[in-house]
């Protein structure tokens, strides 16, 4: 969470990966690069494999070949340890929150902190009341999921994902199901963690008002040819593109 | 790495500005300065009326850097001291404005309250009223939709009842086997071990078929199925209440009670019974197990005992018993699964609640037709 940490090379690197649920190959051959402190976008039509992508990225699914590198290190064939060391530096938010229902809000943003910092009870509650407060929940530390609208679950899912000042920020469809004005306010809020904090944001969405408010760099992953077919800064691509498919989409279909 | 330091230039100056140099690395791992003692240092050095912040040799810093300065922040604003933040990384600047960017709501934190003793017994028997006012209203609905279903206009898929009804009846035959074929042989051996004393290990014969045909069948096999399809239900109806998937239903005009409860409970009534039959028979043979491989009794010897020993109103009994249990057990299930919450502790809840209730109120019903039927005679 801090800006002079930073150092030089790739944050992230996808080398010739392969995405697959048995024999049923989802994308192939994919490379890119995220640098440190992008905002980097996952685009594609429903059902492209945009949240598998993810799903890589976060460690939860085995690439079928290809390798993830974080900083360098490739996050499948390191040790568990090592694995563990790279997992922490993560803070994932899923597209419903994905809070635990039987916690109320303070108790799932702690969660993260009594697993892996050694930090006493009240620093936890006063960096928990912090998280919740830079999220605009102050006040809302004893509530439980389900009483809360979704559009607040989403936000505390983000305080719990920011829980341990991760390096690297994942968002799965962060908009989805907010009203316009709600999902502009996200928007922001992610370019302000963003550049307060350094940290390097990776966001799955088909939104486009926010991909080009936010996104400085993409890849847009293709149902048909199931591969990439475009990278880049998507306000670029929009102008430069010469891809029909990618022109369509990112004009609402009117390329 | 440096440690976090927090030095204060002594020389105020003349517009009562006090400047504090932050140094190190501000990690809440780490360990940070407290802001109590730094409150006492400022307080020391006499009237300060703002206080600034020099960062040159600031370090890496996370949330413990932020959380130590919204707190100093509130303790000077009690001392009436202003803090510039303009000296701060500007990363540290714009996250404290985002922290207090949205207020409090108000009224939005929770008391924790503590409700007296009587109170809570007052609450709980208030409860207890309402649960059972519930239930009666659940079974009230779902005779309504017995109704429905006799005039023809019950809306379910046929298919969905074919499912649940190999789901309770075939799926659980070898569970049931298992039960009945041991608690046969439990009854057994507790018989022989008395009549065996007078030589009349025989009527272990009598015993066992009494006892499976007229209780422990129907019992078991209702036990049994509160615990796998009693809960099934529950789980499954409040996965569905969690998913909005029943407010799906009511919105298009179809009841969950006909299109969920009433498949439910047609089934477990139909498969009760055959269940409850196969467990009596089953039971039979556990004991003549013991019978013929412990008491030296010959297989045609123990059927003949049998056969003398239970009439027709013996199963009798223990299936209208079934009957009644399969009511009690997609009921409970059901009614639990309805009314469960939004979250998925509450779907656990549901499930432990449903078996509990189907338990319980089969052993009572047991013991109210046990009572009835020695009162008539049968």
């Amino acid at each position: 969470m801090d800006s002079t940490k930073k150092t030089t090379g790739p944050h992230i690197t996808v080398n010739n990966l392969t995405m697959a649920y048995g024999d049923f190959i989802i994308q192939k051959n994919l490379n890119f690069k995220v640098r440190q402190g992008d905002i980097f976008i996952i685009m594609g039509g429903s059902g492209c494999g945009k949240s598998t992508l993810l799903r890589h990225l976060v460690g939860l699914k085995e690439p079928a070949k290809g390798e993830v590198r974080y900083h360098g290190t490739s996050y499948w064939t390191a040790e568990l340890q090592v694995q563990e060391e790279i997992r922490k530096q993560f803070g994932v938010l899923f597209q419903s929150g994905a809070l635990w229902s039987s916690m109320t809000l303070a108790e799932n943003v702690a969660l993260p902190l009594e697993e892996y910092t050694e930090l006493k009870k009240n620093d936890i509650r006063e960096i928990v009341s912090l998280k919740l407060a830079l999220v605009g929940l102050k006040g809302f530390e004893d509530y439980y999921p389900s009483e809360i609208s979704g559009g607040m679950q989403k936000r505390a899912g983000l305080a719990r994902a920011m829980a341990l000042d991760p390096e690297i920020l994942f968002f799965d469809e962060p908009s989805a199901g907010l009203d316009p004005i709600s999902s502009r306010l996200l928007d922001d809020l992610i370019l302000e963690l963003r550049d307060s904090l350094g940290s390097t944001v990776v966001i799955v969405t088909h939104e486009l008002a926010s991909i080009f408010a936010i996104g400085n760099n993409s890849v847009f992953l293709d149902t048909d040819t199931k591969t990439m077919i475009a990278e880049g800064d998507p306000n670029m691509l929009r102008e430069n593109s010469t891809d029909p498919k990618v022109q369509n989409f990112l004009k609402r279909g009117k390329a | 790495m440096p440690q976090a330091q927090w030095k204060i230039d002594r020389s105020l100056s003349e517009n009562g500005n006090l400047a504090v140099r932050l140094s190190g690395d501000w990690n809440m791992k780490d360990g940070l300065p407290l802001v109590p003692e730094a409150i006492q240092q400022i307080e020391s050095i006499g009237k300060v009326r703002t206080l600034s912040f020099v960062c040159q040799h600031l370090g890496q810093w996370d949330s413990g850097l932020l959380n130590f300065l919204i707190k100093l922040e509130e303790a000077l604003h009690q001392r009436h001291i202003e803090m510039d933040r303009s000296g701060l990384p500007e990363g540290v600047d714009r996250l404290l404005k985002l922290a207090s960017a949205v207020p409090e709501r108000k009224g939005a934190r929770r008391e924790s309250d503590q409700t007296p003793f009587l109170v809570q017994v007052g609450n709980n028997t208030i409860e207890l009223v309402q649960g059972i006012k519930d239930m009666v209203r659940f079974l009230g609905e779902s005779v309504l939709t017995f109704f429905q279903l006799l005039r023809g206009r019950a809306k379910f898929r046929r298919s969905d009842f074919f499912l649940i009804l190999q789901e309770c009846g075939a799926y659980a035959l070898p569970i049931v086997s298992l039960i009945s074929v041991l608690i046969g042989l439990i009854l057994a051996y507790v018989g022989a071990l008395q009549l065996q004393q007078f030589g009349a290990q025989i009527y272990v014969a009598n015993l066992v078929g009494l006892g499976m045909a007229r209780e422990m069948g129907a019992m078991m096999a209702g036990i049994i199925m509160a615990g796998r399809t009693g809960a099934a239900f529950a789980a499954q109806l409040g996965t569905m209440t969690v998913n909005e998937e029943i407010d799906a239903l009511s919105t298009l005009g179809i009841s969950p009670m006909e299109f969920l409860v009433l498949p439910r409970m047609l089934a477990m009534m139909l498969m009760m019974p055959l269940l409850c039959l196969y467990a009596d028979l089953v039971g039979i043979l556990g004991g003549a197990m013991v019978g013929i491989g412990v008491l030296d009794l010959s297989f045609t010897q123990y059927v003949v005992q049998t056969k003398g020993a239970i009439t027709l109103t013996d199963f009798g009994v223990g299936l209208s018993k079934s009957v009644m249990f399969g009511v009690i057990v997609a009921l409970s299930g059901c009614l639990r699964g309805m009314q469960c919450g939004r979250s998925s502790s509450a779907v656990g809840l549901a499930a432990t609640s449903a078996v509990v209730t189907a338990i319980v109120l089969i052993i009572v019903t047991d013991s109210l037709f046990t009572i009835m039927f020695n009162i008539l005679g049968i």
